[in-house]
């Protein structure tokens, strides 16, 4: 399949040398192939995109590339030189310059000291201020935005997009050939991507090789040259954009059976009444959100990286509160204003980041467990209300519940797997009594095993009549486990899917596609 | 005519411009200085008929005070920018007061040896404190509390009372005045304009600011992260040694206790936050610090010369630490929103 591929792809120019070529490589993670016998040509004036889901080993590949990993094998060649790089500095220096989608700039710096930091124009030592301005003019109106960007700014004042601009223009100072972009879209607005599009396009008009990484189909196809599609480490295809139609990408993205079990989804008995309802509400960055969640349904939340997921979360349990339209919880109008506030309306929220803002990792399980608990009912422990179990009770109890495998509930959390972490989250979600459960990326970073056992409990929840709204990025776990499906993309609801929906038919609403295209395409139509 | 006044206007508008612009580059904490002021001359309407401010001298008089303070606080600003901390500068302006006092023993030809031996110790302290930092990956605050605790044992297995004494022309350093500007004055604004110059027009206060900003940023774009961190420990040390150096010169004679009951460590800390400097590095500088150092000059000298209770002096300090910092930190949200 891959060699059918390469022979298809007809390069207007053969005879010109890749910037850039990757051949062979591979890189292993412990219990992971990142990357597996990837080979891949670069040429200048193009703009290449790759795409692919997550964990498809998009940016290990950009990361080999810029020196920020060393491959386990294979080589790179750069203007048909071999090369292998053990810094990112190095890369830059020989010129693959990239641009990670968390800026690296110094925000309380100006444009000129953050585009030749490490390497200011001085004299023995003394800084020449206005010659490193004058250099940064110089860069800034290669980009065409020196009327925009003026080298003296602090970068703390600039726009989102104008930062990105800044990182460009360090890039560009190294001479860079090859420019490396990871997501650099992710954070813009319709007239920056614009703005971005049309950068882009004037360094590929000075010959450069544009390389970069996206969820976003609809950009890639409004400015690639070239599109190539990863999938769980391998190279798929390389196709030229005028040859494929997105539906035809997605698939290849996608095009898997699910290789995992689920429990059984929901029946019409398990639903009852609207627990939470939503309407118009939106924040700073959401923007109009209505839904329903049903007592004993998993309502599962989709959609790309930046597309607003979290956000909903987090809204929803008050930590970026939603500063207009109305909820309803039990039918009863409330406002969301603060987690504590969240908590008290039994609300329950399992972070996708487990480690920073699920549990105290330094503190035993016990006491995790009961932190929730700990935070609502006042002195719990040593006043008591009736009918409600002592922690020495308690604690066991859950621990039951959630299967954690562990000798001794004393033990801190930090020395658990990932699995049973999670599960202590669960724990401390149950102790306090919520109904209403909240869950981001579940599975996250967790093993096989766990994850099965973890997706178990999700369903008992719902059973027990406590209503789950499960955001994730991996499709298969939204199909497997979802009820009803909502698709976010640019920081809305872009629609809603029934159970079991196409993976395809999820990755067009949540990349900007209309549903009809989906029913359309006939790639799509053909799977499965 | 129209025209005229339309230019003429233009002129004033340009010109109120630059003065808006000029205003701007005040650090902020000179607008507290201000406050501060007007509430102590008040105060000393209050209390003391305005014996105070009543004196020509007053100024000078919160300057001179401001001195041992301002030049370590010089040092400590550029620590805390590279996102570090020094707690060793007590004990290291006690050492420099009680050896070099000790080396000098009254004899006007032993100065010179005193003085590189003290500088010596200093650059030696500094090392450590770079060194554990940055190869040895100790927390700054536990690195340089760990040295001031060892220097605050040696100094104290060594030396219990007054050490030595410095002869009469090296008092120059302390109580001399050119024309009629104290020699105290004018070192301190020379540590003061030495480090803005080395914050403001070197690469290495480029490289420090980028240290502290974020110091992965700096490391890939190429700054050797360590070396400029420990030459930063080196030179607030340094100017550690600097203040000993004054503070012996007024005493006379070195005492171990000069350092520690100054407050030097926490106050340099203190007023480099007062003046905007934030403790999270990569941001600040050491005008704005010298805008801390001279608000506490001015309650120094207005506490000491009213004769209140000294304590109440130290709540008013506190009450500052915070509500500077606090204003700073609304206004950094606001620009942010």
């Amino acid at each position: 399949m891959v060699n059918v591929a390469e022979e298809t792809i007809i390069n207007t120019a053969e005879a010109i040398q890749p910037t850039v070529e990757v051949q062979h490589i591979s890189k292993r993670f412990p219990g992971v192939v990142a990357l597996d016998d990837v080979s891949l040509q670069f040429y200048p004036g193009e703009i290449h995109a790759v795409v692919g889901e997550n964990g498809a080993g998009k940016s290990t590949l950009m990361k080999i590339m810029s020196g920020a990993y060393t491959p386990d094998a294979g080589t790179i060649y750069l203007g048909g030189e071999k090369v292998s790089f053990s810094h990112p500095r190095e890369a830059q220096l020989k010129g693959v310059s990239i641009i990670y989608q968390e800026f690296n700039l110094l925000p309380e710096r100006t444009v000129a000291h953050n585009i030749f930091l490490g390497r200011e124009p001085s004299n023995l030592g003394a800084l020449d201020t206005r010659r490193m301005n004058k250099q940064a003019i110089v860069v800034l109106k290669e980009l065409g935005v020196e009327k925009m960007i003026s080298p003296t700014a602090q970068v703390s004042s600039l726009s989102v997009a104008e930062q990105q601009l800044v990182e460009i223009a360090k890039a560009i100072s190294f001479k860079a050939k090859v420019l490396i972009m990871d997501e650099p879209t992710a954070a813009l607005t319709y007239t920056e991507v614009n703005l971005l599009n049309d950068l882009v396009g004037r360094l590929k008009q000075r010959g450069m090789s544009v390389i970069f990484i996206s969820h976003r189909l609809k950009e890639v196809f409004d400015i690639a040259d070239k599109i190539t599609v990863m999938k769980d480490g391998k190279l798929i295809k390389t196709v030229n954009k005028k040859d494929v139609a997105p539906a035809e990408v997605v698939f290849w993205m996608v095009g898997r059976t699910l290789d995992h079990y689920f429990p059984p989804l929901g029946t019409p008995e398990d639903f009852g009444e609207v627990v939470l309802k939503v309407k118009d509400a939106s924040n700073q960055i959401l923007k109009g959100i209505s839904f329903e969640l049903r007592k004993g349904e998993v309502l599962g939340v989709a959609g790309l990286q930046g597309s607003g997921r979290t956000e909903l979360a987090q809204a929803l349990f008050g930590v970026v509160p939603f500063k207009s339209g109305t909820m309803e919880l039990h039918g009863k109008a409330i406002a969301i204003k603060s987690p504590s506030r969240a908590i008290r309306h039994k609300i329950g929220f399992v972070t996708e980041d487990r480690k920073s803002e699920g549990i105290a990792s330094r503190q035993p399980i016990r006491d995790n467990m009961l932190l929730t608990v700990r935070a609502v009912r006042f002195l719990f422990g040593l006043i008591l209300k009736d009918g409600t179990p002592s922690s020495r009770r308690l604690v066991p109890m859950l621990g039951k519940q959630v299967d954690i495998r562990t000798d001794s509930f004393d033990r801190e959390v930090q020395y658990l797997s990932g699995g049973n972490q999670q599960k202590v989250v669960l724990a401390k979600w149950l102790a306090s009594d919520a109904d209403v459960f909240i869950f981001d990326e579940p599975t996250r970073g967790i093993d096989v095993e766990s994850k099965a056992s973890i997706h178990d409990m999700i369903r008992d929840l719902t059973k027990k009549g406590i209503a789950v709204l499960m955001i994730s990025s991996e499709l298969p776990e939204i199909i497997g486990m979802s009820d009803r499906i909502l698709v976010m993309a640019d920081r809305q609801l872009a629609g809603e899917l029934p159970a079991q929906s196409r993976e395809q038919e999820i990755m067009l609403m949540a990349t900007g596609h209309s549903k009809d295209d989906a029913a359309e395409s006939p790639a799509a139509a053909g799977v499965n | 005519m129209t025209t005229a006044t339309a230019t003429s206007h233009n002129e004033l508008s340009k010109a109120l411009g630059y003065i808006g612009v000029w205003i701007k580059k005040i650090p902020p904490v000179y607008f507290f200085l201000i406050l501060v002021f007007l509430a102590g001359g008040i105060l000393d309407q209050v209390l003391a008929d305005g014996q105070i401010f009543k004196n020509p001298l007053i100024m000078q008089n919160i300057v001179v005070r401001s001195v041992a303070l301002g030049i370590v606080a010089v040092g400590q600003s550029l620590v805390i920018i590279g996102a570090s901390i020094d707690l060793s500068v007590a004990y290291t302006i006690s050492i420099t007061a009680v050896m070099s006092s000790y080396i000098m023993q009254g004899d006007p030809a032993k100065v010179p040896t005193a003085i590189i031996a003290v500088f010596i110790i200093g650059a030696a302290i500094g090392i450590v404190n770079g060194v554990a930092i940055t190869k040895l990956k100790v927390n700054p605050f536990i690195a340089t509390l760990g040295t001031s605790l060892i220097i605050k044992g040696i100094i104290n297995a060594t030396f219990s009372n007054y050490t030595g004494s410095v002869p009469k022309s090296f008092e120059y350093f302390g109580y001399g005045t050119i024309g009629p500007i104290p020699v105290s004055i004018i070192i301190l604004f020379l540590t003061v304009t030495v480090g803005w110059v080395l914050l403001a027009r070197t690469k290495f206060g480029a490289h420090l600011y980028g240290v502290g900003g974020n110091a992965e940023v700096a490391r890939l774009s190429g700054v050797r992260t360590d070396r400029v961190l420990i030459g930063a420990h080196i030179i607030c040390s340094m100017t550690a040694v600097l203040a000993g150096l004054f503070l012996v010169s007024q005493m006379r004679s070195g005492a171990p206790w000069v350092g520690p009951n100054g407050v030097y460590d926490l106050n340099s800390i203190a007023t480099t936050v007062i003046g905007g400097t934030a403790l999270s590095g990569g941001k600040g500088g050491v005008w704005s610090t010298l805008g801390g150092v001279l608000i506490f000059g001015v309650l120094e000298t207005l506490f000491n010369q009213l004769g209140v209770n000294p304590y109440l002096k130290t709540v008013f300090q506190g009450a500052i630490i915070v509500m500077a910092v606090a204003s700073y930190t609304i206004r950094s949200k606001k620009e942010a929103a």
